[in-house]
């Protein structure tokens, strides 16, 4: 494997090895709580805590874990951090807990952490497993975040940004227009369209992400055939 | 902190609503998003769908049989032990059903060779499933009696059984109308959504 930069692969993690739009894996919570901005935002942030810890554990241990077991342990590793991210949530942003519900202790089955551990972290040192651990997960977030949008956008007719803040003494999700120097921003957010309830409900996740894939599949054709073009063959 | 109770053994409550919720109004794949990898990654054929069903019920009854005595005898505070294990409740039901999922692993590989092949990686990754652990974790949060959580987690497996099945139905139609855009995971998911939209849109008309 040619030795790579540290933002190369971030950059990597985010674009040609996307987790949700081209590894096509750990569908699950993308799905489930893209319902809002905010479930979405909160769950990539577990989400990053879990990535980022796995794997800069499985490399600190690569050479010490039997390659036989080696699933196992990975799973245990993934665990803690699960169950560490599991209490903090609920010690600190009990309303994101109760939303975001079981899809927490599911991140331990999430088949993103436990295929970067086996794929990636496990082979390499621990530097460019932290870069692979940002880059899969802002590619996740991005993901995540985006079909979010999507879907409240489309099914409220109107979008709400929120960012952790501490207002107050008190660290929770507050609305952007809240936070100092975002006050220019409106909450909500309110688009001109008739809301259509549907994309709020599983259906509508479905058919977010089947249409986004169609739209990136399309794209990456249309650039292909430009290459081919340009590399003189007749289409 | 309020005293934690152990949960009978005997059902008080009413079964047909469990079943029919697990079934069809919360089904797992389609409503709540629970083991989409191995949907999307094996509904291409119905035969490997339909033996996929089969050890995924199965395990999923067979885990909800073993974790609901575990968390409530050993882990949960009313527990013989009496000390709060409940932390230790992912870790211990992903062992329980990880061993599990080695067990119906042997008996695939000696009885069905040919089963064995074709569901290839996706076998060991049952223990990664999110759909098994998801229903243990359900049972517990919902704080079923013993018989519910069965009842409940063997509906769960009959529920994603049947869209398995419908959904492989649908896509195998795609493929051999040779669509090409829509071989892939693109018609995977727009199969998904046509199936999602008759069980959303039937059981908002029909109420139970």
């Amino acid at each position: 494997m040619a030795k790579k930069s540290f933002v190369g692969e971030i950059i990597r993690g985010i674009i040609k090895d996307n987790p949700v739009f081209v590894l096509v894996l750990g569908l699950c919570p993308v799905l489930a709580v893209s319902t809002s901005f905010e479930n979405a935002l909160g769950m990539a942030m577990a989400f990053t805590f879990v990535m980022l810890g796995s794997n800069i554990f499985v490399s600190l241990l690569r050479n010490q874990i039997p390659p036989g077991v080696r699933i196992p342990i990975f799973i245990l590793i993934i665990c803690t951090f699960v169950t560490m991210i599991d209490m903090l949530l609920e010690a600190f942003l009990p309303p994101m807990y109760e939303a975001l519900g079981i899809f927490v202790p599911l991140i331990v089955v999430n088949c993103i952490v436990i295929g970067r551990a086996e794929a990636f972290a496990n082979r390499n040192s621990v530097l460019p497993s932290i870069a692979d651990g940002i880059g899969i997960s802002i590619g996740f977030a991005a993901a995540l975040i985006l079909l979010g949008t999507i879907r409240e956008v489309l099914g409220t007719g109107a979008l709400k940004l929120v960012m952790l803040w501490s207002k107050g003494g008190e660290l929770g999700f507050c609305p952007l227009s809240e936070v100092p120097g975002f006050s220019f921003v409106p909450n909500p957010i309110v688009f001109p369209i008739e809301p259509a309830t549907v994309m709020i409900t599983p259906p509508g996740a479905f058919l977010t992400i089947a249409a986004l894939m169609l739209l990136f599949k399309i794209l990456g054709d249309r650039k292909r055939v430009k290459q081919l073009k340009k590399e003189g063959y007749e289409i | 902190m309020s005293e934690v109770l152990i949960p009978g053994f005997m059902p008080t409550e009413d079964l047909f609503p469990i079943f029919v919720n697990a079934m069809f109004t919360k089904n797992f794949l389609l409503i709540m998003f629970l083991g989409l990898c191995s949907y999307v990654g094996l509904t291409t054929n119905s035969d490997t769908s339909k033996g996929m069903s089969m050890a995924v019920t199965f395990v999923m009854t067979m885990s909800a049989i073993l974790t609901w005595p575990i968390y409530h005898y050993l882990l949960s505070p009313a527990s013989i032990i009496g000390k709060d294990l409940t932390f230790l409740r992912t870790i211990c039901f992903i062992l329980i059903i990880a061993s599990f999922v080695q067990l119906v692993e042997f008996i695939i590989r000696k009885f069905s060779p040919p089963l064995y092949k074709s569901l290839g990686i996706y076998l060991p990754l049952i223990a990664t499933n999110c759909a098994v652990l998801g229903v243990v974790l359900m049972n517990i949060q919902e704080g079923y009696t013993y018989g519910a959580s069965i009842i409940c987690a063997f509906a769960a497996g009959l529920g994603y059984s049947w869209v398995m099945l419908a959904t492989a139905a649908v896509r195998e139609k795609l493929i051999m109308r040779n669509v090409d855009l829509f071989s892939g995971f693109i018609g995977a998911f727009f199969a998904a959504t046509m199936v999602a939209l008759i069980v959303v849109s039937y059981f908002s008309v029909v109420k139970l």
